[in-house]
């Protein structure tokens, strides 16, 4: 069993939280201030983005931190390095694109990636634009260096496909919400129960929920249903509406202590 | 026969999880209806009543004395409806869309061809359609911009990253990923995730079975090179699959903006690298980490840092030669083949007559030249005309 799905195992809370950041958002610096007020406000794991000049599965909010990371001059082995920094102290999960993961290093491929990922202690690795029929290569190479290649569920995934990424996914599965890219919704799908019954019958393994968790309410809707809950926009939108990152770091810390109270 | 995902190392489905299902009920739809005689029945009508196949093949005499001799043909697929070839693919794509009950098109377009070729073919079979075009490609083709909303589609700009091609291209897969239940993603070249650049190459593949029909019946014998320009590269792979397995040469030509040393152009295959963008593999302008880099061409259709995964292979293979000519010898042909012949190309297509004009020393008499002349120039007039000093 991984660090992760043991993490979810022995949990003492309905749902675990894992709040998103762009990787060198609002820059470098300041980045590790909104992390330590992820830890403040009662993480139990980060999600950490590398910033990638063409992200298609997300919205506005999420691309444009990934574009300032980029126009500030961010790479992948800064974030790489960020989560070295953080991932001694709670799990760092990274998101990356595929090309990035692929092109990183002397020769094409994901391997080299994967390796400066293990070696920075980072838990587990999303790639948004790898589906699981692309996937055999790199979960071999995430079991190898002892990381986990977290997949996603779509409410679009058919039976047959859940069961494959079931069998491939380690850690967690991460369930997209609604049909669409990252954002906050005003309200969650109506079809997530169902959803997430489709994926629990495919398998044991941790259920986390991301794309459109906003809110409070939002999270305890999420925590009936499954293991744990993605928050990323709506930080990203605190952060960069803050204009002070004093300001905006105590109102993330209050803001995942609400939410971190319904999940309890 | 089923429809390759991969050419060689390259291809594939870099996309997130919740379009794939759409990827295989596309799939499963066009294996069942490539075949199938009704449909090949009204696919066939459409393109000869409705967009006016074959297109000629044309014996360009003034540009063959020209260029010392060698006789060119030029594939007219500037007087095919909507003024170039991509309304080959959006006809068969929306006779797809239509069989597959999809209630909404959305389609992305860089010069603005492949938009109004999808807005043409929406009109045609009733279906409600929206286009992502970059700023940037709206300020420089404005005419197309016209007459997709003309065509009654909504043009939605694209204001992110370079703000062309490539990020109305993103901006279509979100779309998509969004509505997939009842959208139908008209691609336009043969790139994106399988099967569309199997399915844009078919439908492209017409262009090449007709040429290779018509330059047997002019001169009985195949020709000895093929020449297409090379964005995505559909008008090219539409071209060439006719004839791979024919011996004949052929010539990719790619952007080669302001110089390939400037880091402005379109060269993904010269100076590209392997890497993932718009859901596959395949040469691809990036930096040392994989960020996308940012093309340049004076031509908004080759103004693409990817290029269809089949020409990485055909590259790898040595079946197909890549090459590249600038902005400027690009403009110079377009004006040559507008006085030489009576036709105003595409600026597009123009980088196919450039390669022929850069490299006419090294064609004999002997030599059968078939150059695919992908567009015509209407909408480029402003911009070449500014180009070259003719207008302010």
């Amino acid at each position: 069993m991984s660090r992760l799905e043991e993490l979810f195992r022995d949990r003492s809370k309905k749902a675990l939280l894992m709040p998103y950041i762009t990787g060198g958002y609002p820059d470098l610096h300041d980045c590790r201030h909104v992390l330590e007020a992820f830890i403040a406000g009662g993480a139990d794991m980060i999600e950490l983005g590398v910033p990638f000049s063409d992200p298609l599965a997300d919205g506005p909010t999420v691309q444009a931190s990934a574009q300032q990371a980029l126009d500030a001059g961010v790479t992948p082995d800064d974030v790489l390095a960020l989560a070295g920094e953080f991932s001694g102290r709670l799990p760092v999960v990274l998101l990356v694109y595929y090309n990035n993961a692929f092109s990183y290093g002397s020769e094409p491929g994901p391997e080299q990636f994967v390796a400066a990922a293990a070696a920075a202690g980072v838990a587990g690795l999303i790639v948004p634009d790898l589906p699981v029929d692309e996937a055999s290569e790199f979960v071999d190479i995430c079991r190898g260096r002892g990381t986990d290649a977290i997949l996603l569920a779509a409410p679009t995934s058919t039976k047959e496909r859940l069961r494959l990424i079931a069998g491939a996914a380690s850690g967690f599965i991460y369930c997209v919400s609604v049909t669409g890219v990252t954002g906050a919704r005003t309200a969650l799908s109506g079809q997530l129960p169902e959803f997430l019954d489709r994926v629990r019958a495919a398998t044991d393994k941790p259920l986390a929920v991301g794309f459109g968790v906003s809110t409070p309410e939002q999270a305890a809707e999420v925590a009936q249903l499954a293991d744990g809950v993605i928050i990323g926009s709506r930080l990203i939108k605190m952060v960069g509406d803050a204009g002070d990152i004093d300001v905006a770091c105590r109102a993330v810390t209050k803001f995942l202590q609400e939410v971190n109270e319904v999940l309890a | 026969m089923t429809i390759p995902v991969r050419f060689g190392p390259y291809g594939g489905r870099y996309v997130p999880e919740t379009v794939i299902p759409a990827l295989d009920e596309l799939a499963a739809a066009y294996e069942r209806l490539r075949d199938d005689t009704d449909f090949k029945a009204e696919l066939a009508s459409l393109l000869k009543d409705f967009v006016g196949r074959p297109t000629p093949l044309y014996r360009a005499g003034r540009l063959s004395e020209k260029l010392g001799g060698t006789t060119i043909y030029l594939k007219r697929e500037d007087l095919a409806h909507t003024g170039a070839h991509k309304i080959n693919n959006t006809v068969g794509q929306l006779m797809l869309a239509a069989k597959m009950g999809k209630a909404r098109i959305i389609a992305e377009t860089g010069a603005g061809q492949h938009g109004v070729a999808t807005a043409t073919a929406a009109a045609l079979f009733g279906i409600p359609c929206a286009i992502y075009m970059g700023e940037k490609d709206i300020v420089r083709q404005e005419l197309n911009v016209v007459r997709m909303k003309l065509l009654g589609a909504e043009v939605i700009p694209v204001s992110s990253g370079s703000r062309t091609l490539k990020d109305a291209m993103n901006e279509a897969i979100r779309d998509w990923v969004t509505n997939v239940e009842n959208t139908y993603y008209v691609i336009g070249s043969v790139a994106g995730p399988a099967p569309y650049p199997a399915i844009v190459r078919d439908l492209q593949s017409v262009i090449g079975r007709e040429a290779r029909r018509q330059i047997l019946e002019a001169e009985g014998r195949l020709p000895t090179e093929l020449i297409a320009c090379v964005g995505g590269g559909s008008n090219a792979m539409g071209l060439f699959a006719a004839f791979l397995d024919d011996g004949v040469r052929m010539t990719g030509v790619e952007a080669a903006g302001e110089g390939l040393d400037t880091g402005r152009h379109g060269a993904s295959i010269e100076r590209g690298e392997r890497g993932v963008l718009h859901g596959s593999l395949s040469y691809v302008l990036q930096d040392a980490y994989g960020q996308i880099l940012e093309a340049h061409s004076i031509s908004a259709g080759l103004d693409y840092p990817g290029v269809g995964p089949e020409h990485s292979f055909l590259h790898d293979e040595g079946r197909v030669r890549y090459d590249s000519v600038t902005d400027a010898e690009a403009l110079a042909a377009f004006t040559m083949l507008s006085q030489t012949e009576g036709i105003i190309p595409a600026l597009e297509s123009s980088h196919a007559i450039a390669y022929m004009v850069k490299h006419s020393d090294r064609f004999t008499a002997d030599d059968l030249v078939i150059i695919n002349l992908s567009g015509r120039g209407d909408k480029d007039v402003h911009q070449a005309a500014r180009a070259l000093g003719i207008m302010s």
